[in-house]
């Protein structure tokens, strides 16, 4: 079972439709994210990370081919049943508001509250135990606004956490963290991974950490976008087709990129 | 938690403070009633003098009672708004709701006279009102939202919003060209927001309106809820982006179309009330929200129509005269004080 397909991506392409006019960024990609798999997003700015996370996340629309949750396209997915399979980091800025640390992370119990999203006792363990795992108890009672943006990252991921489901996807999650916070998300992904059969998959630019600890990495460039094994790719040489720059060197001794 | 108990402390009063505050806004007026009299003609008992008990039905209990309409339902319309646009700015007055609204009614009003007799005198019924008004609503919110959606930015939202008024405005005041002083001074009255006026058939038509605009509101809490953390953050929690916007925008439309019809335009409550409500209660749970927008709208209402009638002399001030000297310090006071909570 440890092999079992969550989400797949049939040759699909990537882009944005206005009107009649479609911008294509990425096409013929082909992912398998599978049980218990931590898994790496690289790339260079710009190349689509995002756009590729937002599609398979069923936000936007794929250009060709199908995304399949469980089988069924995303797209025919009832959204309540996605939401209990699938939960997101984005890296946009929230709306104004006035909510709470604990309420924030609350809601990602929607998909299993009533209709008026009353909180049940394993709602609120389930909270509970998420801001435990991501190390923010202490800030429950405080306004997201008051607290600072390396914080807020791990709400956002305590509250994908609190939503529970077997398919996590983040979005730049390490981005606002300093050295020591970076380490301890990556590991707490790992963990999770390991101990409860969750696939993460997340996008990041800390790609010597992401060799270290993920299982799986996905590698965008301007021509493709392939999934396979850190090892795979170091022995293969993709790093040094991710830059397209003569300056930086992937070193595969070391496992890491060089500056010339 | 804490919280739990000042909740219900903080409801409780807001109860206490809105019964007292409706036998206080039925006793006062141009001829003063005794508080003792007015409970005795509402409890069903028979008041000393027959003229007081007179005013207190034909009157004062049917202002009373389209003011608190008008404050939860206006109120109510702008929680939503606030919410559905990730405006804390947002409102039905802000937004030009209310002047699509008057755009419906002039249209009713001034124009009866190009249309077929038969037309008109349907139009020009309480109806007729009501629909022109909703409807003059709902087109300029969905052209606002329409817009909002290429922008993204707030603040150019509020600027579409304050176009819409200056068009429909300037439209209406075209059709004054073109119109009879009657209608014309009908058309101005109706402006000017009045809570009077209202027989039992127009409140028990403002009062269904209402109903219906808060049911729909308070299923819609929830999606509210997620609405919080954006769009692409709510679609993600299971909720159905497209459903709900449009069972929020029905409510929004009809809320604030219905009591535009009845009252007029009436400015700022629907704007300053959901931020006091929010300021008091310390949340953005629009579960306690809901229920503490709409006491507090009721009783703000309250409190305006009581001022507007100058306890003691015959003058009556434009309740928008009142509701903007109260909102608009607030919604200066509440950009200073939460400009962190803005940006």
């Amino acid at each position: 079972m440890k092999n079992e397909i969550i989400l797949q991506a049939l040759k699909i392409s990537i882009g944005y439709s206005h009107k009649k006019e479609k911008t294509i960024i990425a096409s013929n990609i082909d992912l398998s994210l599978r049980k218990g798999k931590l898994i790496a997003l690289i790339g260079a700015n710009g190349i689509g990370k995002s756009t590729l996370l937002k599609t398979i996340t069923g936000i936007q629309k794929t250009i060709t081919g199908t995304v399949l949750l469980n089988g069924t396209s995303i797209h025919n997915l009832d959204s309540l049943i996605l939401a209990q399979n699938l939960s997101v980091v984005l890296t946009e800025k929230l709306p104004p508001s006035n909510l709470t640390v604990f309420e924030l992370v609350a809601l990602g119990r929607q998909p299993y509250t009533n209709w008026i999203g009353k909180l049940t006792d394993l709602d609120i363990a389930k909270v509970e135990e998420a801001m435990l795992l991501t190390q923010i108890s202490h800030l429950a009672t405080k306004k997201h606004f008051e607290i600072s943006d390396g914080q807020l990252q791990k709400v956002l991921i305590a509250r994908a956490l609190a939503q529970d489901t077997p398919l996590i996807i983040l979005d730049e999650p390490t981005t606002h963290l300093d050295l020591l916070h970076k380490v301890s998300l990556f590991k707490l992904l790992k963990k999770l991974t390991q101990e409860t059969e969750k696939c993460i998959l997340f996008s990041t630019h800390d790609i010597d950490m992401a060799i270290q600890l993920s299982d799986e990495m996905i590698i965008m460039t301007p021509e493709t976008v392939i999934q396979d094994e850190p090892c795979n790719f170091i022995s293969k040489g993709s790093f040094n087709t991710l830059f397209n720059d003569e300056h930086i060197i992937f070193d595969q001794e070391k496992g890491k990129f060089l500056i010339v | 938690m804490a919280n739990k108990q000042r909740n219900i402390l903080l409801f409780s009063l807001l109860g206490l403070g809105f019964i007292v505050l409706f036998f206080i806004n039925i006793s006062f007026g141009s001829i003063n009633i005794p508080l003792k009299e007015v409970y005795k003609s509402l409890t069903g008992g028979q008041a000393s003098k027959s003229t007081w008990e007179y005013i207190i039905i034909n009157y004062r209990m049917p202002k009373a009672i389209t003011a608190v309409l008008v404050g939860m339902g206006l109120s109510i319309s702008g929680l939503l708004m606030q919410t559905l646009f990730r405006n804390p700015l947002a409102g039905p007055y802000v937004l030009g709701l209310s002047s699509g609204a008057s755009l419906g009614v002039a249209i009713v009003i001034l124009g009866a006279a190009l249309m077929p007799p038969f037309l008109a005198t349907f139009l020009v019924s309480s109806y007729g009102i009501v629909l022109a008004s909703s409807l003059g609503s709902f087109a300029v919110l969905l052209a606002v939202l329409t817009v909002s959606h290429r922008l993204r930015d707030t603040m150019a939202i509020l600027i579409v919003g304050l176009m819409f008024g200056s068009l429909t405005s300037s439209i209406v005041g075209t059709l004054t060209y073109f119109s009879t002083a009657e209608q014309l001074q009908k058309f101005t009255f109706w402006s000017l927001g009045n809570l009077g006026n209202l027989s039992w058939t127009a409140i028990s038509i403002l009062s269904s309106c209402v109903l219906i605009g808060l049911v729909l509101s308070l299923i819609s809490v929830k999606p509210l809820n997620s609405l919080l953390l954006g769009e692409n953050y709510a679609k993600s929690l299971g909720m159905n982006y497209k459903k709900a916007r449009l069972i929020i925008i029905f409510a929004t439309s009809i809320l604030a179309g219905s009591i535009t019809a009845f009252a007029g335009p009436v400015a700022f409550i629907g704007l300053a009330v959901p931020h006091i409500a929010k300021l008091v209660f310390q949340t953005s749970n629009h579960t306690i929200l809901f229920w503490g927008t709409i006491l507090f709208g009721a009783l703000i209402m309250l409190i305006c129509d009581s001022i507007s009638q100058l306890p003691g002399s015959d003058i009556t001030l434009p309740i928008n005269a009142v509701t903007s000297i109260f909102g608009a310090p607030i919604v200066i006071w509440l950009l200073i004080r939460k400009r962190k909570m803005m940006n």
